[in-house]
């Protein structure tokens, strides 16, 4: 297959950044969009240029580090994938692809490709936890959870933190992740304990963090590689203000 | 170098109780001015990172991913065995202790197994009070499964994602342990170790952005670096996966044990071309209703279903007839190896193996086997576009895990004294083979319940004098980092990083793979040297130090797989006897069952390093089994 790619290059945090055009033949409709480029990244190094930059890990969509946006969508036009699952089968013979980072207002360029996510981090850091030191705790079993409780805190739990949500997003908000922290810990009983401040803790901090509003568009969750429901960002804004309420009185 | 396993005396039941109990104690007030390193944010480093954190210590985490929550144990499915007996079904501690030692073929160390066994219970009890979502039952109590090597239901699940939720769980005590003061160096790679009057007191690293080589002293150092699956290129892996960190460690000391016991697991997805970048795992449960087959011509390349079925070749129902297609992990490996050399192997490159579910939908129905399988068919589907329901599956064997790793004693700590090795990168507990949802069990058995423990005890036990990065050694082990990385930039060669390890993993995997002999072994002793010396003449790295330079880190790792590779190959060289994951042609039974040699191999291999490219010394640590009698593992 042949493709022509625009892929944006950035020096450096503090640098412009551009599109520059890279037309790719003989490509495998077997190879992942990733493959594509370590071949197109051989080949830049072979002719004695600088490879792309772009952040990848584990390859199997669970590690939730590849963080590129294909023709303005992030991780692509295939629902519920990552852009490492993406497969050169899925495009056409001949299509153009813009590749570009994850944009964000919280997310500043690194290089290229990659972009800095450390803003996460920090949310999980105000309260996505339970305050459990590691010890003795009782037997697992001594704590029955209803399986719907349990499911639900999983579909919640599986959010993989790549950031598609924000980048996806025309506020850049991080609602979508910091709800899935949220109503994992809320549908359990060992999140009761600091339900209220972290709800407080975690949203405060996203908003510290340069993270947008959100104005019900959905678009997370239609680019969610693991489909995370935006019913989780309602549940949370009643979380917040349930715990809003509480602190004032 | 002195190999002493430091192994508590007494009944096995009591030997962790009793060592707790004689280990010296740090006051609480006084942990604060004791700094550890951690090296590496997976199960094993953030766990130890956050309990190290919790009791007072003063911590610093390095990881080379964006996030400390990348590590690749996030990428484990099937889940984390534990000895609760919560089924009734006969398990306990002492089956699980029984069943991991004979599962490693004998050649796992006692008293750790036993250890292992002990704590398994505290994780799961940790994990559910950390909100890890477990898969539950209607009554809300945690649910099992059953996985192989174990005639009992001890597997805890999360979905398929047990290695994420756990790993989350880990990850959410690190950040809860920001506001104590932890420190958490994201985007920065391990480069060496640094060693003062023989004691290991701190790191050297690369920062990934900004190129810039720092240093870091410390009263303690733990490395939780993973395995080295990725030698071989291909692998189950994640991409940046490396042997640096511990392969730095041997270079200044360390002894590396048991290299050559490197998993295989028999169910990957093939490599579908050249330019494959890793290999995909698919769960070994599907064997319990697919047929593996390889057509009985060579080169037959009529589509599966044209094939009929007297020119199809059941090899495994019919070389192993009482097991067929449920054979163990290393027999099924090696046959599928075997079919594909003799020239019958299917998919593009002929290195594949049909894993068929026509016979299965027939008797139990296209909705039973999509009940059962259904997310792995979709997976399998997205990867190769191919529909599992109606054409059979292809599937060829991968590398996995990594049994062999730095050696350490009951207290995780290595030859080096104040170098702890915890989960994957130490030799650990599994022996020659690995049973399967015993990895994440390791890992965080290591790094909850195990190092804050013996950490203590060894920070009270040997006062050390303060130093910093000013002392020579560091600022020594700064410049030879620097000067490597200049190094690599001006060769300015015609090839690129990445080629080179293509060509030592084809090696890796053609010669001290599945299975290996003598001759093989020989030519890549004589092979892997001739590419490290290419690559140090011809390499090429573009771009600058000072900035995110890809090629460059790449590079660096591939520089260590090199070398390493060779130790590797030592390993399988010497041991003379085929037992669990570690298979040598010339010792096998008639009908190709390993063939252990007790008499003389009873034993832990420990390489001491040389100088590059010059044989290192191998040194044993002698195995005794008093609770556990030594037998043949049989399959039949």
């Amino acid at each position: 297959m042949r493709f022509t790619l625009h892929i944006w290059r950035q020096k450096d945090a503090k640098s412009k950044g551009e599109f520059a055009t890279y037309k790719m033949e003989d490509v495998s409709e077997h190879m992942s969009l990733l493959e594509m480029m370590d071949l197109l990244n051989e080949n830049l190094i072979n002719e004695g240029k600088e490879p792309i930059a772009f952040d990848h890990d584990c390859r199997e969509g669970i590690c939730g580090a590849c963080s590129m946006a294909i023709n303005g969508r992030p991780h692509g036009h295939v629902g519920a994938t990552t852009t490492c699952q993406l497969h050169m089968r899925m495009f056409k013979d001949g299509d153009e692809l813009y590749i570009e980072p994850f944009r964000a207002r919280a997310f500043p360029v690194i290089k290229d490709l990659v972009v800095d996510r450390s803003a996460l981090d920090r949310i999980i850091q105000a309260g996505g936890y339970v305050s459990v030191n590691t010890g003795a705790p009782q037997d697992a079993n001594a704590l029955p959870i209803p399986k719907e409780s349990a499911d639900l805190a999983m579909d919640a739990a599986a959010c993989i933190g790549c950031g598609a949500c924000v980048a996806a997003c025309p506020n850049g908000a991080a609602m979508l992740f910091t709800s899935a922290k949220i109503m994992q810990l809320a549908n359990l009983p060992q999140g009761q304990a600091e339900r209220k401040k972290r709800a407080l803790a975690m949203i405060t901090q996203m908003e510290e963090e340069g993270f947008g509003a959100c104005r019900n568009y959905y678009e997370c969750e239609a680019v969610c590689p693991k489909s995370i429901s935006v019913r989780f960002i309602s549940r949370m804004n009643i979380e917040y203000l349930n715990a809003s309420v509480s602190a004032s009185l | 170098m002195k190999l002493d396993a430091k192994i508590p005396s007494g009944p096995i039941k009591d030997k962790w109780d009793k060592h707790r109990f004689e280990m010296k104690l740090i006051n609480p007030a006084n942990k604060r001015k004791f700094k550890i390193i951690v090296v590496g944010t997976g199960l094993a480093g953030s766990a130890a990172a956050a309990s190290f954190s919790e009791l007072g210590y003063n911590v610093e985490v390095f990881t080379y991913n964006d996030s400390s929550r990348r590590a690749h144990s996030i990428a484990a499915q099937g889940g984390i065995n534990a000895a609760k007996n919560y089924r009734n079904d006969g398990d306990s501690i002492w089956r699980l202790f029984y069943d991991t030692v004979k599962g490693g073929d004998f050649r796992a160390r006692e008293a750790n197994v036993y250890r292992l066994a002990q704590v398994s219970n505290n994780i799961i009890d940790q994990c559910v009070a950390q909100g890890v979502p477990f898969a539950r039952e209607y009554g809300g109590l945690l649910d099992n499964r059953s996985f192989g090597g174990a005639q009992v239901s001890r597997t805890f699940y999360a979905r398929g994602q047990t290695g994420q939720q756990l790993l989350l769980g880990a990850y959410q005590a690190l950040m809860k342990e920001a506001q104590n003061g932890v420190k958490i160096h994201t985007r920065k790679e391990m480069m060496d170790i640094v060693l003062i009057d023989g004691v290991c007191r701190g790191i050297v690293t690369r920062d990934l952005v900004t190129g810039k080589i720092e240093s870091f002293a410390a009263d303690a150092v733990c490395l939780a670096t993973g395995g080295y699956g990725n030698v071989f290129f291909l692998s189950t892996n994640a991409i940046a996966c490396n042997v640096t960190a511990a392969y730095r460690a041997y270079k200044k000391g360390a002894g590396f044990a048991n290299p050559c016991f490197t998993q295989i697991h028999p169910t990957c997805i093939p490599v579908s071309g050249d330019h494959q970048s890793k290999l995909t795992l698919m769960s070994e449960s599907l064997r319990n209703d697919g047929r593996i087959w390889v057509p009985k011509k060579h080169g037959d390349k009529r589509p599966p279903n044209q094939i009929p079925e007297e020119d199809r070749d059941y090899y495994l129902e019919r070389k192993y007839p009482s097991f067929g297609n449920l054979s163990p992990r290393d027999i099924s490996s090696r046959a599928a190896k075997e079919q594909c050399d003799d020239g019958r192997g299917v998919s593009a490159t002929g290195y594949g193996v049909y894993l068929d579910f026509e016979d299965a939908i027939k008797r139990l129905g296209k909705a039973k086997i999509e009940e059962r399988y259904g997310n792995l068919f979709e997976m399998y589907e997205r990867i190769t576009g191919e529909d599992p329901y109606t054409t059979p599956m292809m599937i060829y064997p991968a590398s996995h895990y990594t049994m062999g790793g730095v050696w350490v004693d009951y207290n995780l700590m290595s030859t080096i004294p104040g170098l702890h090795v915890l989960g994957e990168a130490n030799f650990s507990d599994h022996g020659a083979n690995r049973l399967g949802a015993s990895a994440l069990m390791q890992g965080l058995a290591d790094g909850y319940f195990v190092i804050p423990y013996t950490i203590g005890d060894y920070l009270a036990k040997n006062p050390l004098e303060k130093v910093t990065t000013e002392h020579p050694e560091f600022k020594k082990a700064v410049e030879e980092a620097n000067s490597k990385v200049t190094k690599l930039l001006s060769i300015k060669g015609k090839r690129t990083p990445t080629s080179f390890h293509k060509e030592l993993g084809k090696v890796m995997w053609e010669k001290v793979g599945m299975a290996r002999n003598e001759k093989g072994l020989r030519e890549a002793l004589e092979i892997i040297p001739k590419i490290r010396e290419e690559f140090w003449q011809n390499i090429n790295v573009p771009g600058e130090a000072t900035t995110l330079n890809m090629a460059l880190e790449r590079a660096l790792r591939v520089a260590d797989f090199l070398e390493f590779a060779e130790v590797m190959a030592w390993d399988a060289l010497e041991r003379e006897e085929s037992c669990g994951a570690h298979f040598r042609e010339e010792y096998q039974y008639e009908d190709g069952e390993a063939k252990r040699n007790d008499e003389k191999f009873t034993h832990v291999a420990v390489w001491e390093y040389q100088g590059v490219g010059k044989k290192p010394i191998r040194h044993q640590e002698e195995l005794t089994f008093e609770d556990v009698s030594l037998a043949v593992r049989s399959y039949k």
